[in-house]
């Protein structure tokens, strides 16, 4: 309990810094879930017909998900320098795969008598992809981008040691104090906002899937 | 990798192959990039000083202990709790589980290592529990949801000719979930030979070192062979977990 009040108090009275981590941090997730959701679902959407495709698609992209954070974090630094460029790209494509995944998974799932159904009634195939498979596969895609939200808040900590910003300067500066005063207080509240922004962004996506999902399937 | 959510469903002979071959394509493609900058560029004595062979060979040794033990422990704590919430009367517990792990996710590694290393002091007893402790997520979240979609009637069945609860747990409800489970361990083992990547920050050692060397000498080459090394090893892991998998899910299945 002591600890948290001098948690709070260490957060009051460093505002300026909290609120440009946690700036930083939010403008990592929004770029990478905007820039990672648009390619995946486009890739997803691009390959649905052919099962080789898909699952070559599939099979990158996990393999990323697979090179450890850190050397997809400082692997681009020989070609972009240092700070936000090479922690957005690990990030990027450290978000692809669950994206890429649920939209496989969503368009996977609808009824083929749909599709034949919006056929008959004479949509084009643009049309067909846009009016009925995309808001059919669009529940199980927001679900991806949530596990992608959710894993960018953790490993965006880590853009810190690329000069990248965010909520890890918190964690690093704390560990380069220790042990003198306030270094556990910086490390805990750096680990502490990530949660506590992966549980707005948590809310934000209820909010959005709540506005966006088709009312014909709520 | 079979990696977070929906590890569940039974994956397709085409997947299984493709997850067989990509790993060591990117591994032997990284290989030969690592191998190329070596080669090729212009090291200097500061470079060639970070990446001697003793040092190497060193943090490719810790990189194996910290990634496999906290594997091994990893393994032995969650997937006796995973069972253990799976049976009757623990189902306040398991949701409780269920819905925190999805979060958890939002727990930076990093935070925790250091968190562990202002309570335990540096050295690799600190580095593998933090390890364990955040790749426990995936391997619990598997086990119960593999056991969880066992078919309750081949459950009901197997009450039925006379099984004791001990053996319907051993024989049919652990080989049904094992390769669901096996690819929690799978995500574990590479997300602890990833992150020990980090452990150089407490002072454990493993092939962080040599990126961090890189960085703070600014050593493009020296960063670029560290990440190879790192993104190879976790590769090779992958590789071998899913060799696992394969081969040691039953035949009948």
């Amino acid at each position: 309990m002591d600890f948290l009040l001098r948690l709070i108090d260490f957060a009051l009275s460093r505002q300026e810094q909290v609120l440009e981590g946690l700036a930083q941090h939010t403008w990592y997730v929004i770029t990478v879930l905007v820039t990672a959701g648009f390619f995946a679902i486009v890739a997803g959407v691009v390959t649905r017909r052919s099962t080789v495709a898909k699952e070559l698609a599939l099979a990158i992209a996990s393999v990323f998900l697979t090179i450890p954070a850190l050397a997809l974090f400082v692997i681009f630094i020989p070609l972009v320098g240092l700070g936000f460029a090479p922690s957005f790209i690990a990030l990027f494509l450290y978000s692809l795969l669950p994206i890429l995944r649920n939209t496989i998974t969503g368009l996977d799932g609808i009824d083929p008598g749909i599709l034949d159904a919006a056929k008959g009634m004479g949509l084009s195939p643009i049309q067909v992809l846009i009016k009925v498979e995309l808001p059919l596969a669009w529940p199980v895609i927001l679900a991806g981008i949530r596990v992608s939200s959710m894993l960018t808040v953790g490993i965006a900590s880590l853009a810190t040691l690329v000069a990248g910003g965010g909520l890890g300067d918190f964690i690093k500066s704390g560990l380069a104090r220790l042990p003198l005063p306030n270094s556990l207080e910086s490390i805990w509240l750096g680990t502490l906002l990530c949660l506590v922004l992966a549980l707005v962004i948590d809310v934000v996506l209820q909010a959005l899937r709540a506005a966006t999902i088709s009312k014909g399937i709520r | 990798m079979s990696t977070t959510n929906s590890a569940a469903k039974t994956r397709s002979p085409l997947s299984e192959r493709l997850d067989l071959i990509i790993s060591p394509v990117f591994a032997a493609a990284l290989a030969i990039l690592g191998f190329a900058v070596w080669t090729y560029s212009d090291l200097d004595k500061i470079t060639i000083a970070i990446l001697s062979p003793d040092k190497v060979q060193r943090q490719i040794g810790e990189t194996l202990i910290l990634g496999l033990s906290s594997s091994i422990l990893v393994v032995l704590i969650a997937v006796p709790v995973g069972i253990l919430v799976t049976r009757k009367g623990y189902p306040r517990l398991k949701n409780l589980l269920v819905s925190t792990l999805g979060l958890g996710q939002a727990l930076p590694a990093y935070g925790l290592i250091v968190i562990f290393f202002s309570f335990m002091g540096s050295g690799i007893v600190t580095v593998i529990l933090a390890l364990a402790t955040f790749s426990l997520l995936p391997v619990l979240r598997n086990t119960i949801v593999g056991l969880e979609q066992v078919d309750k009637s081949v459950i009901d069945a197997a009450r039925g000719m006379g099984l004791t609860a001990r053996q319907i747990l051993l024989k049919i409800e652990l080989p049904l979930s094992v390769e669901v489970i096996l690819g929690g361990i799978r995500t574990a083992v590479v997300i602890n030979v990833g992150f020990s990547a980090l452990a150089f920050l407490v002072g454990g050692g493993g092939l962080g070192e040599t990126i961090n060397s890189g960085l703070k000498l600014d050593r493009g080459p020296a960063i670029l062979i560290g990440a190879v090394m790192v993104a190879i090893m976790a590769l090779l892991f992958d590789f071998l977990s899913a060799l696992a998998q394969k081969y040691l899910k039953p035949r009948g299945l």
